[in-house]
């Protein structure tokens, strides 16, 4: 299991244990994180995961594709940290990763 | 006294209705009615990763079960409703129990339309809309399967992709000259007839069924023949031929319906407390100025977001860029709003190298976007329908401007202000109910209805 801590805008915290392989988007749906939708099921077509994913942790996710920096351009608050979190799969190096949903989507 | 909200239909629009309810702080009792035995799932991997067996079962689920538990949410799984009765605020399930609401969403949905020629009910014949259709078909869905697909919508498309990946033997019936022939340009429809062709699929276009024929009279193989004459031998066929929409429950208590149970942009329906959202909802839309009804996970979702925002008494009229998906392949088709109507489409990229957009125009102005992997031109497409900005056909064809740029106000753009003003909502009085029974009653309402 890997640790993911889910950060809203007003400072709470949720540490989740994620199954490797499965996407944050899909961990934050089971364990009803706030302000992840994911109305697409996860196929990076809605843009309702979005997330900042914390600047300390940045480097170690693996680079966003093209859709993925399309589709973010729907987001309000894009910033350099912006990802949409069915597009992350948790993975041991990821293990303590720390995210925080945008305040737009409570 | 505590108010009770009665959603029936545990699709989609339902499921949404629902979770919003709580989000916008209803403290009442949320009731959710699904004639499905399972809780509300994504309907679009049906006929894309589940069927390819390439997504869990439990990843399907809009929401874990926990997730009713936790925020209050009953729910009756495999139960339908029988009757309404508006004047005393009730409805009847088939299981003769009765249920007081305060306000009642229609989330019915739509069925498949089935298939009108003779042979239709072989049991070989599948539909693709429930879970339950597609467990039912994932035997057969074998290597060396005959597989004959009646209908060249999204669901005859993205199962035949699936199929000729896994081996079948895939023949694809469409009746009109081009597949995707309701939704889209014959340009991208001869895109993906073309697709299709090269994965191997033994494509018809032009061609109807006359009817279904059990070849050997022992159930098996059926023989599908069309109206030019022929036979199609098949151990499975699966028809995609498009949805109905469920409104008899509302046309039964009352509720006006055409093509769809009519709302107005708050979700209401000519009927007071009664609400409909989603595929069976036919809806005004503000950015087109006329109704529609939507088959999408989009409208469903964001009609159910309306109806809750209604009962909470906030005022949020339904405003929404329609917009669809759909996978097959390498491919990632991504629409943005609705071409209907269109007198110029102008293509941006190569369409030979898989990867380019068709924007649509009416007189100059966008109505819609078909972006084959190039999410960057669906993303502006939706940027620009829904700030009403205005953009020429030279520009939109011209790949030395980048698709995030397109957008931007320049000479060719008119300023926000106006354009907000020209896409002002449908009458500028706040729609009530008799607005939807006028609609309901005037003769030239136009309602194309779109997948």
């Amino acid at each position: 299991m890997i640790k993911v801590n889910y950060i809203e805008s007003d400072g709470t915290k949720r540490e989740i244990d994620v199954e490797e392989g499965v996407s944050l988007m899909d961990a934050a749906l089971d364990n009803m994180v706030p302000g992840i939708d994911g109305d697409c099921g996860g196929v990076c077509a809605c843009a309702t995961c979005h997330v900042h994913v914390d600047p300390e942790w940045a480097d170690k996710i693996a680079p966003m594709d093209a859709t993925e920096d399309a589709m973010l351009e729907l987001t309000d608050e894009r910033n350099e940290n912006s990802r949409l979190c069915c597009q992350i799969k948790a993975s041991p190096q990821l293990d303590g990763l720390i995210v925080h949903t945008p305040v737009g989507q409570h | 006294m505590t108010e009770t909200v009665v959603i029936v239909g545990g699709g989609q629009a339902g499921a949404q209705a629902a979770v919003s309810l709580r989000q916008e702080r209803f403290t009442g009792r949320i009731v959710l009615i699904g004639d499905e035995p399972v809780l509300p799932y994504q309907r679009p991997p049906l006929s894309k990763t589940y069927l390819a067996g390439e997504l869990a079962r439990e990843r399907l689920f809009i929401k874990p079960a926990a997730f009713y538990e936790k925020v209050n949410i009953e729910h009756m799984l495999g139960e339908t409703v029988s009757a309404i009765e508006p004047d005393e605020q009730l409805i009847t399930l088939t299981s003769q129990q009765t249920l007081h609401y305060d306000h009642l969403i229609l989330a019915t949905g739509g069925r498949v339309r089935t298939m009108p020629c003779p042979g239709a009910d072989h049991p070989g014949v599948n539909y693709l809309r429930t879970l339950a259709d597609v467990e039912a078909m994932q035997d057969k869905f074998t290597e060396g399967t005959r597989l004959v697909v009646i209908g060249g919508g999204y669901i005859g498309l993205e199962t035949a992709a699936v199929a000729v990946k896994h081996g079948l033997k895939v023949t694809l019936l469409v009746a009109r000259p081009t597949p995707l022939g309701r939704v889209t340009s014959p340009e991208v429809g001869k895109f993906f007839e073309d697709v299709h062709r090269q994965a191997g699929v033994t494509l018809c276009c032009n061609t109807e069924v006359k009817a279904i024929e059990d070849d050997a009279g022992d159930g098996k193989t059926a023989a599908v023949v069309t109206c030019s004459g022929y036979r199609v031998l098949a151990d499975m066929v699966v028809v995609g031929i498009g949805l109905l929409p469920n409104v008899e429950l509302a046309e039964s208590a009352g509720v006006v319906c055409d093509d769809g149970i009519l709302v107005d942009e708050y979700g209401r329906t000519s009927v007071d407390n009664i609400y409909a959202a989603g595929d069976c909802a036919n809806h005004p839309n503000p950015i087109y100025q006329r109704r529609m009804r939507l088959e999408s996970v989009q409208n469903a979702v964001d009609q159910g977001k309306t109806v809750a925002a209604t009962i909470c008494g906030k005022d949020k009229p339904y405003a929404q860029v329609p917009w669809f998906w759909s996978d097959q392949y390498d491919l990632k088709l991504q629409t943005a709003g609705i071409n209907s109507g269109y007198d110029q489409a102008v293509v941006r990229g190569d369409i030979a190298s898989r990867s380019f957009a068709v924007f649509y125009l009416l007189e100059g102005r966008l109505l819609a976007v078909d972006a084959i992997n190039r999410p960057a031109e669906f993303v502006v497409a939706r940027n620009i329908l829904s700030k009403g900005l205005s953009v020429s056909a030279q520009r939109l064809r011209d790949e030395s401007i980048p698709a995030k740029a397109l957008a931007e106000v320049t000479d060719a753009a008119v300023p926000e202000t106006l354009a907000t003003e020209s896409t002002a909502p449908v009458g500028a009085n706040p729609s009530t109910q008799s607005g939807v029974k006028a609609a309901a009653q005037s003769k030239g309402v136009n309602h194309d209805r779109v997948a």
